[in-house]
């Protein structure tokens, strides 16, 4: 392993259960266990468990919470309730996308911005950078926090097991209860993951987490890593930050404008996404399959009959749940209605494809 | 371990070329498929396409990635496992077993830059 390389709470379990690694957003993350398809296949019939410790929690706090988190989220959290989770985007003031994100309102006061793995130096700077002008205090308690995304229709039952509390199962989608362990450290569950299906994203201490991966794994859930994580979301229709968000991509190219408030009287980057909103935008991410089993990967060029290149692959698989050549693309918006023909260059062929839905699988959360 | 048979010779790229004769039948090594896990698709070349040693004959995709297949002699497809359209783990299964392409050789001296058994266990490790 390059030394370089950050390892999760869980790292040493990982090389335990045999998991092939790699590096991912600069730490040495477990791709896969058994098998990405049958890892994939046990969070979509049963549930699997993933290390994500790797991802950022950073606090928010202060007299001006609130209005700071509104200042620098594409959201609206005004109308949350403590308890309460809204997923959305911070924006450079161009539209572009800075990170997405989790923001959980607390049952006190402040907000828990969770945010991705690779962001968590750029956006603790930026949240840093634009909080002149507020009374609030941020703080990057990453470190402090081990997570495991515990999902599939099984995970309800597996997580009342675990912590021996029916009471989780009246959780609702995008809300999270605040619990205590036997030392006193807090432990947060929300209904929330990346997958598609119904399932909970648990917070800890790293020796917590360690604790309750051990005890999961005893119950028979499946290890799952970073490879089917990708397949699964994917599949869900869910972005990737890097992939279908950048600062080139913004949330209103990218499909996501539901998650942007435009009746917020401000937000950065509020003025770009509105007028990309009403004007439109050059290029949008879009989803295409294709009729063949070939494979569609991230780069490939997208084009018309005649060999224009009009785009190129964001994401793409053959789905392993649906069982067809599917791929997210940024395309000219000219050829991003459904059912456009679009071709794939896919090594030395071009295969033939149209413009489909971008959720491509049927998603089962618990509302 | 990876299994690795005797008899076959080895190229760097990891494919193995038993030899019959003038014909050169080729697959990937039991390390190759191995390192790329679940095999979903194989996109095979046409019977009757040239190859050239050293340059792309097709690929291998698992689920994560895509791997390009390099002929490790010249010569004519003679023959393609068309099988492996419809059962691409059979790679998985048993890769010395899942040949891929069948190639009638232009110049079997080239055979000679190729690597024994013993030679490719060093590498595939």
């Amino acid at each position: 392993m390059d030394q370089s390389l950050k390892t999760t709470c869980l790292h040493d379990d990982h090389i335990a259960l045999g998991a092939k690694m790699s590096p991912f957003a600069g730490f040495d993350m477990p791709i896969q266990y058994s098998g990405i398809i049958q890892e994939h296949n046990a969070v979509r019939t049963a549930a699997g468990m993933f290390d994500v410790s790797h991802m950022g929690e950073i606090f928010v706090d202060g007299p001006d919470a609130e209005a700071f988190v509104n200042h620098i989220f594409t959201n609206d959290v005004r109308q949350l309730a403590p308890g309460g989770i809204l997923y959305g985007m911070m924006c450079y003031p161009d539209g572009g996308t800075v990170d997405d994100l989790l923001v959980y309102k607390e049952f006190e006061s402040g907000f828990l911005l969770v945010v991705n793995a690779s962001n968590i130096e750029k956006d603790y700077k930026w949240l840093l950078d634009n909080a002149g002008g507020f009374e609030v205090e941020v703080f990057n308690d990453s470190e402090s926090w081990g997570q495991i995304a515990l999902q599939g229709p099984k995970s309800e039952d597996a997580l009342v097991k675990l912590l021996g509390l029916e009471e989780l199962r009246e959780l609702e989608f995008y809300t999270f209860y605040d619990l205590e362990d036997e030392e006193g450290g807090r432990v947060i569950v929300s209904r929330t993951g990346y997958t598609g299906e119904d399932g909970f994203e648990i917070y800890a201490s790293p020796d917590n987490i360690r604790d309750m991966w051990a005890s999961l794994l005893e119950d028979g859930i499946t290890p799952c890593g970073l490879g089917c994580r990708d397949t699964l979301r994917f599949e869900a229709g869910l972005p990737l930050y890097g992939d279908e968000l950048s600062p080139e991509i913004s949330p209103v190219m990218a499909g996501l404008s539901m998650f942007c408030k435009f009746d917020k009287p401000e937000f950065i980057g509020k003025e770009a996404l509105m007028k990309q909103k009403e004007e439109g935008v050059a290029r949008k991410i879009v989803g295409i399959e294709i009729k063949d089993n070939a494979i569609p990967r991230a780069g490939y060029p997208v084009e018309t009959e005649d060999g224009t290149q009009v785009g190129v692959v964001t994401t793409g698989y053959h789905s392993i749940s649906l069982d067809k050549s599917i791929c997210f693309a940024l395309v000219d918006s000219a050829y991003g209605a459904l059912g456009t023909p679009l071709w794939i260059r896919i090594r030395k062929r071009v295969f033939p494809g149209e413009v489909i839905k971008k959720r491509f699988y049927k998603t089962n959360y618990k509302k | 371990m990876s299994r690795i048979i005797e008899g076959l010779l080895y190229s760097e790229s990891h494919e193995w070329v038993k030899v019959e004769g003038d014909l050169a039948i080729i697959g990937v090594s039991d390390f190759a498929q191995a390192e790329m896990g679940d095999i979903t698709y194989v996109d095979l070349p046409s019977e009757g396409d040239e190859v050239a040693a050293g340059e792309e004959f097709g690929a291998l995709e698992s689920v994560k990635a895509s791997s390009e297949l390099y002929c490790p002699v010249s010569g004519t497809v003679e023959a393609v496992n068309a099988e492996l359209e419809d059962a691409p783990e059979k790679v998985n299964e048993d890769a010395y077993a899942a040949w891929i392409i069948k190639v009638r050789m232009s110049d079997p001296s080239e055979l000679e830059s190729l690597m024994d058994a013993a030679a490719y266990a060093k590498i595939a490790e």
